[in-house]
């Protein structure tokens, strides 16, 4: 009997980088069927025509690159391609879902050396990169009509709409909370009068109202995070740190002038903020390693949330707060590291108290 | 149970499938029959090896030594049965490389006969040396794995003025459970040598900590020491590494050991179990360390258990007995699964650090290729030390050594927590050793470089002294020559001028 020496352990845990990717996946799929339930078969199209594509530039990716093609079945690319699909506006014509996942994939992951080696989370960056590239397409957003429901487009319909570019009437879109709240603000229209009338809490928590695809469920959302944290999928620094955040400084701001500034939990219940903490920044490739690493790059994608959304240009700052921060992670990571036992946090050994 | 406060000290670490259940609950077993061979190396310690007193031929008897120790740190080797000295030769070490290691082999008699014992009444009437000297003369060596001689721990203990005395049962490994055992079924005889390493320490007090996942050990040890006041039982929570001394010195005392000092420096020093219990036999019965309880289990093992074995018995025969299915092993493994060593075969002996074997079938080992780092940083998260595994592999990878260094890498303890958790199925502990290893061999190349250079210049120097000498000497000559000729010459001239 021989056997080839080898160091230890001798057994671990077995997780596999797959079996992490379909947790998230799993974690994603109530919010995703309610999306593609409140928005109907353009939806559907979109979620797959997106998925289709980033799966094929993967294919493709890996095949110049010369890797194995079992890569593909890691679930990264299928991850991405969700995440992606989850961020787009429901009824975008099938062109964005293609380029975007182009862009998520090639120039978001791949050009960088494939899974683990880039610098930007590959949804936001496609993501970003759309909405500055098409301003119109991504900023049309559908009304809820839920599949099978009167006011829904039916199947050839949706054809339609996503594949032949057909035009979408005005009486069917309109603005997404945060996007009202600029307009209205611009007008000298303060809230919280502007904003009674358009939205009920209820329904902005539950995803009933106008937004992308998998981002308009809160609750939804918060429970698929909530899975992934029991899971040990991810861990609770980046999602509380960036909730906390972004509540701590609507608070104060409210607090200060409620005619100007949203409430907290408008802020926490509306556009990409809740599937950005839990799905988005705790991305592992691009976010930091350390405990307290983590606790400052969630803190401070909240905080540039909040400034974004309350005085930048766009309503919705989240995909730019984490590609910011993710351009932070390597900055943090250097500065932030773990305190080594018997040394102090500069490295020196600890003094023998006598 | 466990106290919150102390929960909080404990830093990283992973809760490892146990594997504990297959050997917990059976007693250890001692009527193993004798082997009729048994191989003893003469280094199974922490130091330089020991040095023969028999020479082949030579008949012995059990517990009569057989190799004196050497130096200052050191342990002698005693006979763990009766018979015929066959051979003190080289033979494979129980190592990953089983690279030869000088090896005493006894054939035994099979009437397995101690010599002389001089057993001790009352320690405690014993100077405290006496105490550190009878342990270092009975071999006894660190059974947690470390085998560091226990007799200069001792009197290190001693000279520092230690104040407490902290007693290791945490036996974090999964699979093993030879201290659980001992700790259940000999709970008097440890506590009696944590009584006595005491005396010899001059110690105040004794804390014991135990892993919650042994309660039965726990209630035992308890009961135990009911009369000593001076000793405490401390219940700790399962979290490999919970064994680590610096880990259980911070648990149960709150104080960190500073990078590069020992741990008599915050003024307490840890013993194994298992040493107590050591040291309990040779004080009291006299018996030198020549058995030790050993785990077998794994998958590929019919009929696990512990068994209490002389040293240098064959694995072969120790696997033999618990049943263990060839065909079945993946993985011969000496120590518990998360830092010991994988053997090349089983014709090895055990030696005094030698808790567990694990036969270790195709399922248990890990499995799985190596996939990209995807950064998830649970390394980082279950590292001990606080370091960075994942950046410190990126490090090695990249032969950038000094840099890995530079973030940590010789505070490593190699306990392999980050190996066990990395989905991507990173080796990271083995490039540590890896580095560790380079970087000694790379230092040791520098001192054999620096050393001829200087060899080098030496012998110059010798070389330009004796050539100078040498020209030196030949111009004396030739000018002793040169003046003898003048004189030859001005004597014959003085000779000729009177006729």
């Amino acid at each position: 009997m021989k056997i080839k020496p080898v160091s230890g352990p001798h057994h671990n845990v077995n997780r596999g980088v797959s079996r992490i990717m379909l947790h998230v996946i799993f974690a994603l799929i109530p919010a995703t069927l309610f999306g593609l339930y409140i928005f109907g078969w353009p939806a559907v199209n979109l979620f797959v025509v997106t998925i289709a594509s980033a799966l094929l530039f993967e294919y493709l990716c890996l095949k110049m690159a010369g890797k194995p093609k079992t890569v593909l079945l890691d679930g990264s690319a299928l991850l991405t391609g969700w995440l992606l699909a989850m961020t787009l506006p429901p009824w975008a014509p099938w062109w964005i879902g293609v380029v975007g996942s182009a862009l998520a994939i090639v120039i978001g992951k791949q050009v960088y050396g494939g899974l683990g080696q880039n610098v930007f989370n590959p949804a936001m960056l496609a993501r970003v990169a759309l909405l500055i590239s098409f301003p119109v397409e991504m900023t049309t957003w559908a009304n809820v009509t839920p599949l099978f429901s009167e006011s829904a487009p039916d199947f050839s319909a949706a054809l339609q709409i996503t594949f032949m570019g057909a035009q979408l009437p005005d009486a069917l879109t309109g603005a997404t909370t945060l996007g009202h709240v600029k307009t209205e603000l611009s007008l000298n229209h303060w809230l919280p009068e502007s904003l009674n009338s358009f939205i009920d809490g209820r329904d902005a928590w539950l995803g009933f109202m106008r937004g992308s695809l998998g981002e308009t469920s809160s609750v939804l959302l918060i429970l698929g995070g909530l899975w992934l944290l029991i899971k040990g999928v991810i861990s609770w620094r980046i999602p509380f740190a960036m909730l906390f955040s972004v509540w701590i400084f609507a608070s104060l701001f409210h607090g200060w002038n409620p005619a100007q500034y949203l409430t907290p939990w408008t802020h926490l219940s509306s556009g990409a903020l809740i599937c950005a903490a839990f799905f988005i920044a705790t991305d592992y490739v691009t976010s930091p390693n350390s405990a307290w690493g983590q606790l400052v790059f969630g803190f401070s994608c909240g905080l540039l949330i909040f400034i974004i959304r309350t005085w930048g240009g766009y309503p919705e700052g989240a995909g730019f707060a984490v590609l910011l921060m993710n351009a932070a992670t390597p900055l943090i990571d250097h500065y932030i590291k773990p305190r080594i036992y018997g040394r102090n946090r500069k490295g020196a050994p600890l003094e023998v108290n006598e | 149970m466990i106290n919150l406060k102390r929960l909080l000290r404990v830093r990283g670490g992973v809760h490892a499938e146990e594997h504990k259940h297959a050997t917990a609950d059976l007693p250890i077993q001692t009527q193993l029959p004798i082997p009729e061979r048994l191989y003893i190396p003469l280094q199974q310690h922490v130091g330089k090896p020991a040095e023969p007193v028999v020479k082949v031929g030579d008949k012995v008897l059990k517990g009569q030594l057989l190799a004196h120790s050497q130096g200052m740190i050191s342990a002698p080797v005693h006979a763990p049965s009766s018979g015929l000295i066959a051979d003190i030769n080289f033979y494979p070490a129980p190592h990953p490389s089983a690279l030869p290691i000088r090896t005493i082999v006894i054939e035994t008699d099979g009437l397995d006969q101690w010599c002389e014992l001089k057993p001790v009444d009352d320690p405690f009437a014993l100077e405290p040396e006496e105490i550190s000297m009878r342990v270092g003369a009975a071999g006894v060596v660190g059974m947690g794995g470390a085998t560091f001689p226990a007799a200069v721990k001792l009197n290190l203990g001693r000279k520092t003025e230690i104040e407490t005395l902290l007693i290791n049962g945490g036996e974090c490994e999964p699979y093993l459970t030879c201290d659980d055992r001992l700790m259940q079924e000999r709970a008097d005889a440890i506590i009696d040598g944590v009584r006595i390493m005491l005396h010899g320490l001059q110690a105040k007090q004794a804390k014991m900590g135990i892993e919650d996942n042994k309660p039965q050990a726990i209630a035992q040890m308890r009961t135990a020491c009911r009369d000593f006041d001076n000793i405490e039982v401390i219940v700790t929570p399962t979290r490999y590494p919970m064994g680590w001394d610096r880990q259980l010195i911070r648990y149960i005392t709150g104080e960190e050991v500073p990078a590069g000092s020992r741990a008599t420096d915050v003024g307490v020093l840890m013993h194994n179990v298992a040493t107590a219990y050591a040291i309990h036999q040779a004080i009291r019965e006299g018996k030198p360390s020549v058995t030790r309880v050993v785990t077998v289990s794994g998958q590929a093992v019919a009929s696990p258990g512990n068994f209490e074995a002389p040293i240098g018995t064959l694995i072969s025969e120790l696997f033999a007995h618990a049943d263990v299915g060839e065909s079945q092993v993946a993985r011969i493994v000496m120590g518990g699964p998360m830092m010991g060593e994988a053997l090349p075969h089983s014709d090895l002996p055990i030696v005094k650090a030698s808790s567990g074997l694990l036969a270790l079938g195709a399922d248990e080992i890990k499995p799985g290729a190596e996939q990209p780092c995807i950064r998830c940083a649970s390394c980082v998260d279950v590292c001990p030390v606080g370091l960075l595994p994942v950046d410190m592999a990126n490090r090695i990878k990249a032969n950038q050594l000094d840099a890995a260094v530079s973030i940590g890498l010789k505070d490593c303890i190699s306990c392999g927590s980050c190996s066990y958790v990395c989905p991507s199925n990173i080796p990271l502990a083995h490039y540590f050793k890896y580095a560790s290893g380079e970087l000694i061999g790379r230092q040791q190349a520098q001192h054999k470089s620096e050393q001829t250079n200087k060899l080098m210049q030496e012998r110059n120097k010798r070389m330009e002294r004796i050539e100078k000498q040498k020209a030196e000497e030949a111009a004396r000559r030739k000018a002793e020559k040169e003046a003898r000729d003048k004189a030859k010459r001005e004597q014959a001239e003085a000779e000729e001028a009177t006729p």
